[in-house]
Parts: C-alpha cells; sequence; structure tokens
C-alpha cells in the first residue's frame, strides 16, 4: 500500500500495469490449477461454449497480484529514496465480488487498476485500519473483464485514540 | 452410457469430496516467485519475521491449488462451463509447507438461466480444511454446467 491509512485518499485510482496472456502461460496455470479442457488447449476450447483458449480465472486474479504487489514494492522504494517512511499491511482477510466478467483469450493483454473506495478505523488494532478497493482487469479493446472488492489492513502513522 | 454429471445432477444439500493436495515449499515459492513476490512468501527467514509466523502460501495460490481439486476431483467428471465469479472468499487461516488440503464443494442453490436455456448456474460453498481439520479457506461460487437435456451424447444414447 506504500501510503500511511491517514494518508490514503478515498476515490484515488492507481494503475498497476498489464499482463500479456499468452497461450503457452495459460497453458502451464491450467495444468497446474486448473486442467479444464478450454484452458488446456485450442483444439479443446472450441467445443465448449467459450471458443477460444482462455485463461483460468486464478490465473486472471493471479496476475493481479503480481502487479499489485509489483507497485507496492515499486512505491515503497520511492518512499524510502525520499527518507520516507515505509506503512506495512497486513494480511487480507479476504474478498468480495471477485468477476470474470468475460473470457480473457490467449492474445489478450489485461490492464490492471485499483480504486480506494472507503475506510474503516479497527476497533480491535488501534495501529491499523482498512482499506477499502475495487479492482478492475481492462482488455486490449476497453472491455472490463475482471473486477472484485478488496480489503488490506494498512498500517497508521498515529494509532487512533480510544 | 453417458456418466457425467449434469446441471439436473446437483441438487441442493449434496457434497462432493474434492480430494486432497499436500503443499510443498518449492510450490510455495513457486507460485509466489511468479505472481506475490511478497518477502514472507518467497523466504523462511522473511516468514518468521512475519506476522504469520514461517513461510506461508500466497492467498492466491490456497486459491488456486483449491480450483485443482475442484477441477481434477469434480469439474472434469462433469459438464461445466466456467464460472461467472466467487461471491465471497475468506481466507481463514495461513496455509504452510507440509501442510495437507482436503476440500470439498456443497451445493447451495441451483437455478435455471433465462438467457442460456442449454446451461443453468449452480451455487457452491467449497470449503479446504488443512491436516488438523481446520478451515483455511472458504468460498462461494457460482458455476455454469450445461443440462444433460441439452447435451447431444445424450440424445444419440
Amino acid at each position: 500500500m506504500s501510503a500511511y491509512f491517514e494518508d490514503i485518499e478515498i476515490g484515488s485510482e492507481l494503475v498497476l500495469g498489464s499482463h500479456a496472456f499468452t497461450a503457452d502461460g495459460i497453458i502451464r496455470f491450467a495444468e497446474k490449477f486448473d486442467p479444464q479442457p478450454f484452458h488446456l488447449s485450442e483444439e479443446a476450447a472450441q467445443k465448449t461454449h467459450f471458443g477460444r483458449l482462455c485463461a483460468s480465472g486464478w490465473h486472471t486474479a493471479s496476475a493481479y497480484m503480481r502487479l499489485n504487489v509489483l507497485k507496492n514494492q515499486e512505491l515503497d522504494e520511492l518512499n524510502r529514496q525520499q527518507g520516507k517512511p515505509v506503512a506495512r499491511f497486513g494480511p487480507s482477510p479476504g474478498f468480495e465480488d471477485l468477476k470474470w466478467l468475460r473470457p480473457v483469450f490467449a492474445g489478450d493483454t489485461i490492464t490492471y487498476k485499483r480504486v480506494v473506495t472507503g475506510k474503516t478505523e479497527s476497533k480491535s488494532r488501534p495501529k491499523w485500519g482498512l482499506v477499502h478497493g475495487q479492482n478492475y482487469g481492462i482488455n486490449q479493446d476497453g472491455e472490463t473483464v475482471f473486477s472484485f472488492k478488496s480489503t488490506v489492513f494498512v498500517e497508521r502513522q498515529t494509532a487512533a485514540s480510544e | 452410457m453417458n456418466d457425467r454429471i449434469y446441471f439436473e445432477d446437483l441438487v441442493p444439500g449434496q457434497v462432493y469430496d474434492l480430494g486432497s493436495k499436500q503443499v510443498s515449499k518449492e510450490e510455495v515459492i513457486e507460485f509466489a516467485s511468479e505472481f506475490d513476490p511478497q518477502p514472507f512468501h518467497l523466504d523462511e527467514d522473511a516468514g518468521n519475521a512475519s506476522i504469520l509466523g514461517a513461510l506461508s502460501a500466497s492467498g492466491w495460490h490456497t486459491a488456486s491449488m483449491v480450483m485443482g481439486l475442484l477441477a481434477r476431483g469434480f469439474l472434469n467428471k462433469s459438464s461445466c462451463q466456467g464460472s461467472p465469479g466467487v461471491n465471497k472468499l475468506g481466507w481463514r487461516k495461513p496455509v504452510f509447507p507440509g501442510d495437507t488440503l482436503h476440500a470439498q464443494a456443497k451445493v447451495v442453490e441451483q437455478r435455471e438461466l433465462k438467457s442460456k436455456p442449454d446451461l443453468g448456474l449452480v451455487m457452491f460453498e467449497i470449503s479446504a480444511v488443512n491436516q488438523d481439520g481446520t478451515e483455511v479457506l472458504n468460498q462461494v461460487n457460482p458455476i455454469l454446467f450445461g443440462k444433460k437435456s441439452a447435451a447431444p451424447e445424450v440424445a444419440k444414447a
């Protein structure tokens, strides 16, 4: 997250980066984690309602996480170089409303972004706050293919008063 | 003979055992290197120093491993046509190398789709526990299935 809870602005939007999905990458992920016909070969996918080889939804989600982590690390590094403190963030308890809105086909490039939608003070952990976000994956034609609502614990610069 | 599981076979209350998967340190590090390169998923020392107290699997890795159990243990025996999403997923407890995950899928409800008469939507509650019986992941996941009545191989049989 890189910024402290207090400094995170509701409504702020950040582009995380893009991931190009290749047939090889799609098949490699699917063989390990989601070996269904439409994720394993072009030929088998043609016999399903997808029509073409497409990525496992968990591959689409995992590619989001990669770019999210790398962006956080980049922002943290920038803060360090400027001599600023780096806020920690805690493990995520889970997510809601994850949608695979359209298939991600071999050859697609998905650009991911995150938007801060809200903040909640944590009653049980005064040194931390909860940041709520809406996250998106958008293909090269501008179509949203993936979205989910996230919640993450972010460190406060000053502990909340009782 | 067609013993595939179709939409019509998925009755609310029914529970499918998805089998087990042991989690290795190599797999945890491999997944994290590619998709979640945070120190506590990559390195034992960083894991020990983290809030979770040991090298732990990425939550997305856990979700993907459960997907593997779901696909191999159930969906590949069915008329599955993908999923529109996950309504809610909880990472209840961390998953560590050496853990054995055991998953199951329970049918919560099923409904017809007006827009796609040859498919139906089935809501599952999918749960994974570790070797101590502690739940590590829980998710509510709608999945699309072809109907037996629309399957060409059934019509021919």
